[in-house]
Formats: C-alpha cells, sequence, structure tokens
C-alpha cells in the first residue's frame, strides 16, 4: 500500500476528489494547510508598515492505495490539479506499513 | 458674577419672550423684562368633529370659550373642526381644554357661567413652556441613547482591527469603560465637569433648555485674576445627590457621560494587545472622574476657556460644539499618552527600528463597527444643541453626513495615489476622522464648509497613521490620528471656516456687526446691557446691528458679513491648552501608577494571546486561530 500526500491549490479540491473517485477509490484525507516553495509570497503595505504574506493557503490531500492503483492515482491527481501557473503544489509517495478499518477490524489492502 | 446671572435668569423668566438656546432671536420690540407678561387671548380650540354640540352644557369635551364678559378681545367665530374623520385615524387631532386641564386640576373657579372649563392664561402658558421642555429633555436623552451606542461602534472596530488571539481582552476593555468610566463620572467627572454650569457665561436672554433645574448647577470654584473670571472646576452635584435632583440635571448627566465615555474608549484601542487588564480598571476610573472632567469644564462647565470671550475679546471664547476637542482630541492626547508609556507590542519593531504590519483579523467587524459609530454620530453632534426645539439640528446632522463622507472620499483618494490600493481599514479611519472633524464646528459652519472639512481630515489621517508608526508610537488601531490629530483640525477649523449663522450671543459675548464695523456687547445680565442691546439690534436710530454668530478667520468667504480672527486666537489657545494640559496629566497618571499596578501585560502572555492569562477564555474557542500575522518577536 502507498500514501499519495498531495498539496495543491485549494479551489482545485473538487476536481481532484472526482478524479479520485472516477478511479474507484473510496475515501481520502483532507486539510487545510499554508505553504509556499518556490512561488514566494507577495510585499504589501498595511498602514504604512510593509508585510510579506510567505504562507499561502493550499489543501492537502491524503490517500493510501493498493500498490496496483498508485501510478494511475498520481497521475490523476496531477492531470486534476495542473493550472500550468506557478503555485500548483506537489506530490510525495511514501510506503505504508499497516492499515486497520476500524470498524470491522479488517487489515491490509482490503482496509484501504 | 454668580449672582448677576441668577437675577437675570430670574427677570428673563419673568415675561419676556423665550429665546431658543442658540441666542439667535433678537427682541426687536424692546420689551421692559420686569413689564407684565404679555395678555394672550385665547382663542377658542377647534371642536372634535365627533363631539356633541357645543351648546350641550353637560359635554365633557369642552372647547375654550369664544371672548367671556370679562376678556379684553371680541368675541371670534370658532375656526373649522379639524378633519379628525376625513382620512385620519380618530385621535390623530387629539388635544382640547381638557387635556391643558393638567396639572393644575380645574377648580369651581375655572368654570364658565355656562359651565364650560376655561383655561387660564398661566395654564396655557405652563402647558405651552412644558411642551418645549419636554421635546428638548426627549430629544437630548434619545440622542444620548445613540452615543450610547457608539460602545458597541468602538469594540468593533478596536476588536477588528487586533489579532484573534487577543479579541476578549479587546472586547472586555471596551466594555468595562462603560461601567468603570460611568462610575467615575457619577463620583465626581460630572461635578467637576458641570457643578457650576449655572454660572457660565451665556447669550443675553438665555434659558436652560433643559428647564430650570439645571440652574441647580451653581457651585465652582473660579479664581479671579485682574479683575477677570477664571472658572476652574465646578463642584457640585458628586454622586448626584439630593442638591442636584431634577430632571434636567439628570438628563444633562446622562448625555454628557455617554460622551465622556466616548473619550475614555479612545486609549482602549491605542493601547491594545498589551495592556495589562487591572490597570486598565484604575484607568477606567481615573478618566470618568479627572482628566476630561477638568478640561471640559474649562470648555463646557463654563470655565475660563470659554470665558476668553469676555475677558480677553477673543472671539465668543472657546467654541467647541459637540467636542472635537473635549472628547476626541482630549481622548486622542490621553492615547498618544498612553501608548507611549505602554511602548509598543512585542515584534512591532525590528532591530532597526522599522515598524512590520500586524493585520486585524477580522476586517467586516472593522466596517460594521464603523457605520455604527457614524449612525451614533447623530446623536453626538445634532444632540448637542440640547434642545429639539432647536431647528438647527437639521443642519447640525446634513453638516455631520456630509463630512463624513467626504472624508471617506478624501482618505480614497489618498490611499490610491500613495498606497497604490485603498486599504478598507484605512476608509473606514477615513470617514472616522471626518466625523471627528465636524464635530466642533458642526453648527456653524455651512455644507461647503463641512465637506471641506471633511475632505481634509480625510487626507490628513492617511499621513497621520504613518507618521506616528515611523516614530515608535504603536497605534493599533489609528486613535491618535481619528481622535487626536483631527479633533486638533475641528478645534481649528471653527476658527476658519464657521460663517456667523449660527450661535449669537455664545459665550456670553454678542459681536454686532453694521457697515464693516464690529460692536462687541458682553452680557454681564445688567439692565443697560440689555437696553443697549436692543437698541442697536433694534429698528431705532441707533439701530441696525445684526448679532452675527461664530464666525471664523474666512467666514466672510462662507457667507458671515465679515470674518473673525480673535476666533481663531481662541481655538488655537483651547487646543494648545488641551494638548499640553491633558498630555501632561495622563503621563503623570500613566508613570505612577504603573509603579502601583503594571501598566503593561506580561511578556509571555502577550505572546500566547491575552485572552486565556488575563481573562480566562478564549474569543473563539471553537476555530482554530493559527496567530499567522504574529510577526516574529525580538
Amino acid at each position: 500500500m502507498k500514501k499519495i500526500e498531495a498539496t495543491i491549490k485549494p479551489f482545485k479540491l473538487e476536481e481532484v476528489k472526482n478524479a479520485l473517485i472516477e478511479l474507484g477509490i473510496e475515501g481520502m484525507t483532507v486539510t487545510e494547510v499554508k505553504g509556499f516553495g518556490r512561488q514566494k509570497g507577495q510585499t504589501e503595505i498595511y498602514r504604512g508598515s510593509e508585510y510579506t504574506v510567505d504562507f499561502l493557503p493550499k489543501v492537502k490531500i491524503e490517500v493510501v492505495v493498493a500498490d496496483g492503483l498508485l501510478d494511475v492515482a498520481v497521475e490523476a491527481v496531477v492531470k486534476a490539479a495542473k493550472t500550468g501557473k506557478i503555485g500548483d503544489g506537489k506530490v510525495f509517495v511514501s510506503a505504508v506499513e499497516a492499515t486497520i478499518r476500524i470498524r470491522t477490524g479488517e487489515t491490509g489492502e482490503q482496509a484501504v | 458674577m454668580r449672582i448677576h446671572i441668577r437675577k437675570l435668569a430670574l427677570l428673563a423668566m419673568a415675561g419676556t419672550l423665550y429665546l431658543t438656546a442658540g441666542g439667535s432671536a433678537v427682541r426687536a420690540d424692546n420689551t421692559d423684562p420686569t413689564a407684565a407678561p404679555p395678555a394672550i387671548e385665547a382663542t377658542p380650540a377647534p371642536a372634535p368633529a365627533a363631539a356633541p354640540a357645543p351648546t350641550d352644557a353637560a359635554a365633557p369635551a369642552a372647547t375654550l370659550p369664544p371672548a367671556a364678559a370679562d376678556a379684553a378681545a371680541p368675541a371670534a367665530t370658532p375656526p373649522p373642526a379639524p378633519p379628525d374623520s376625513v382620512g385620519y385615524p380618530p385621535g390623530a387631532n387629539a388635544g382640547t381644554v381638557t387635556d391643558l386641564a393638567w396639572p393644575i386640576p380645574a377648580d369651581a373657579s375655572s368654570v364658565n357661567p355656562d359651565g364650560k372649563n376655561k383655561v387660564t392664561t398661566d395654564e396655557l402658558i405652563q402647558n405651552v413652556a412644558h411642551n418645549k421642555i419636554s421635546i428638548n429633555l426627549v430629544w437630548t436623552l434619545i440622542t444620548g441613547f445613540l452615543v450610547m451606542f457608539m460602545q458597541a461602534g468602538f469594540a468593533l472596530v478596536e476588536t477588528g482591527l487586533t489579532r484573534a488571539k487577543n479579541a476578549a481582552h479587546v472586547m472586555a476593555t471596551n466594555f468595562m469603560i462603560y461601567g468603570l468610566g460611568m462610575l467615575g463620572f457619577w463620583i465626581c467627572g460630572f461635578a467637576f465637569m458641570f457643578g457650576n454650569y449655572a454660572n457660565g457665561p451665556v447669550p443675553i436672554g438665555w434659558q436652560p433648555s433643559l428647564g430650570q433645574g439645571l440652574m441647580l448647577l451653581n457651585q465652582g470654584w473660579t479664581v479671579t485674576i485682574a479683575g477677570h473670571p477664571f472658572g476652574l472646576l465646578g463642584l457640585k452635584g458628586f454622586f448626584l445627590n439630593p442638591s442636584v435632583f431634577d430632571t434636567a440635571v439628570f438628563c444633562l448627566f446622562l448625555f454628557q457621560m455617554v460622551f465622556m465615555d466616548t473619550t475614555a474608549t479612545i486609549p482602549t484601542g491605542g493601547m491594545a494587545e498589551r495592556w495589562n487588564f487591572k490597570h486598565f480598571v484604575v484607568y477606567g476610573f481615573w478618566i470618568g472622574m479627572l482628566p476630561y472632567a477638568i478640561y471640559g469644564n474649562w470648555v463646557w462647565g463654563g470655565g475660563w476657556l470659554a470665558q476668553l470671550g469676555q475677558n480677553f475679546a477673543l472671539g465668543h471664547g472657546a467654541v467647541d460644539f459637540a467636542g472635537s476637542g473635549v472628547v476626541h482630541l482630549c481622548g486622542g492626547v490621553i492615547c498618544l499618552a498612553g501608548a507611549w508609556a505602554i511602548g509598543p507590542r512585542l515584534g512591532k519593531y525590528d532591530k532597526n527600528g522599522k515598524p512590520r504590519a500586524m493585520p486585524g483579523h477580522d476586517v467586516p467587524m472593522v466596517m460594521l463597527g464603523t457605520f455604527i459609530l457614524a449612525f451614533g454620530w447623530f446623536g453626538f453632534n445634532p444632540g448637542s444643541t440640547l434642545a429639539g426645539t432647536d431647528g438647527r439640528i437639521a443642519i447640525v446632522a446634513v453638516n455631520t453626513m456630509l463630512a463624513g463622507a467626504a472624508a471617506s472620499v478624501g482618505t480614497l483618494i489618498t490611499m490610491y495615489r500613495v498606497n497604490g490600493k485603498p486599504d478598507p481599514t484605512m476608509l473606514c479611519n477615513g470617514l472616522l476622522a471626518g466625523l471627528v472633524a465636524i464635530t466642533a464646528p458642526c453648527a456653524f459652519v455651512n455644507p461647503l464648509g463641512a465637506v471641506i472639512i471633511g475632505f481634509i481630515a480625510g487626507v490628513i489621517v492617511v499621513f497621520s497613521v504613518f507618521f506616528w508608526e515611523k516614530r515608535g508610537i504603536d497605534d493599533c488601531v489609528g486613535a491618535i490620528s481619528v481622535h487626536g490629530v483631527n479633533g486638533l483640525w475641528g478645534v481649528l477649523s471653527v476658527g476658519i471656516f464657521a460663517n456667523g449663522s449660527y450661535g449669537a450671543g455664545w459665550g456670553g459675548v454678542h459681536k454686532l456687526f453694521k457697515d464693516g464695523a464690529w460692536t462687541i456687547i458682553n452680557n454681564d445680565a445688567a439692565p443697560a446691557t440689555l437696553k443697549q442691546f436692543a437698541e442697536l439690534t433694534g429698528t431705532g436710530p441707533t439701530g441696525g446691528w445684526t448679532d452675527v454668530g461664530v464666525t471664523g478667520i474666512l467666514g466672510q468667504l462662507f457667507g458671515a458679513p465679515a470674518g473673525d480672527a480673535t476666533q481663531l486666537v481662541a481655538q488655537v489657545i483651547n487646543a494648545l491648552v488641551c494638548i499640553v494640559f491633558v498630555f501632561a496629566f495622563s503621563m503623570l497618571f500613566f508613570k505612577i501608577s504603573n509603579i502601583f499596578v503594571p501598566i503593561r501585560s506580561k511578556r509571555e502572555d502577550e505572546i500566547e494571546g491575552l485572552d486565556v492569562p488575563e481573562m480566562g477564555v478564549e474569543a473563539y474557542p471553537d476555530f482554530p486561530t493559527t496567530d499567522k500575522t504574529s510577526p516574529a518577536v525580538n
């Protein structure tokens, strides 16, 4: 099982969610985060003083998939989240050691 | 001095025509004030259409008789009945002699031979006068309630401009200042400020608009220097004790108290986010009791700044209609002293002293608060006539409105030019700056003057905010700029733009103008003065002089017969006294009180957010607060 962590632009959430559902993925976790990469913040002037907004609002999607679905899921996320403009975000993939469904106690790929 | 004014008041009561609080009416008929009151012909009252025919002797809704046998006037035909039954709801034209029988109950001697009630002249006078006082009381109370609502406006503006982690604390200071300041004012602030109100310099024929009860406020401390009286303090009315128990006094107390609370709540904005709440409590009592009351006595309580006109021929003395100086400059100066004494917020200035932005957490809250303040200002300015019967209230209200609007546009244009983007929080400051600036001149300028004053205020406030920020004064909400700097602009504006159309006799100084020359008559309550005034303003051989109101140096451009430079001098003195006295007194207070109760919150509390450490609750427990706008703490 692999975990996909994708930090994307907030307004892209619906699209990415729909793309993953179409692949048969049945669940995901979403958190609201702040971040920056090479897209730096902007400098504004507030009541006479400069301030730089470094951190921009983003959304992080975490979804655990079976090994077989990994490549196709990553491709779907990237395609749905892409705008072509700076700040689109990143996808990280990591290995997952165990998965348990709390309600039934199922483990492994059945629980994903 | 005290006795003469008392005597004047009694003389005036004896039967002269009633002059409005603005002293605008001139008695053209030269009536001797000691003569008997003029006979008032009781004209027949219109009968309600539904009443039984007037010939019915048992009718309870009686009409006034056509001339009784002992009256001097010939019998007159009754006027047509009011159209009570034609499209108007029943009672819309209610009002008959039965209603006038109160408060003096009709007795047997007041019944005509034909069995109808008759109204005596005295009853009629009393009822008319009572209505006048009642209108004035209701007006002053309602406008006072509007000003009380401004506390909510201040609370929203200040909380919106500060960080979420301090929201409960900032709200609490704005909330408690209402009660703390009020108690301080009740204990001694009102007595110091208005205890000697009845002895202040007033126009010829002036009567207290809220009722003769205001004349109870007649004790104070006055020093005489070189023959001139300098009123320093009122000394009556502590704890609103029985010696001042009167509707008029209580009405005045309420109205003046909400003005005091406006001053009191200005520093809670500038000193926010690092003010130890326990010290704030001490401050709350102090401000209600002392600085505002003392300076206020000098301008509004009949004290020495108001007396500058009579003492030194400086215009009408210090003129401040609704408080650009007494309320806003005073509050702004206290805020400056406090912000300086308490120091900037942690992280506000970097190692090089360059200011960092610390954005507020709720812009819509700021704008809602600003509108509430603008609404309350319709109580603040027009209410300061203390008289609903003074038609000037409409002009005051419109001038107020125009100045606020012009100021917001002035700020808009300035922000686009200087900042590139029109920061909404600055637009709010702009509107308020215009309202502050028009507060002193609102009764004395024409609409063009109001727009100019407002527009300039909107420009000034932007540069002022940048100015204080750069100088190391951390004013979270721009209170010093909105209230202090523009309060100063408002005080000076009276001496620049006032056009003489209102305020004749203000400060006990009648400035008469004719053919390019001024004659000044000071109201010293002497009959000879009264006589001279009547002659000069009358149509006789020495007459034809116009009693001109408060006029500024550019007054002629706005409609005055001529400008008056001396008024500007009085305004400048007023402003300087306010700044110097209030600043010194405030610095003294903040420094000394800091020894007993630390003015500043603990460093770690300030970093965490004051809500939990000092207030025990979070303002927004359900919302994750990120504190992302807080800069690094050096």
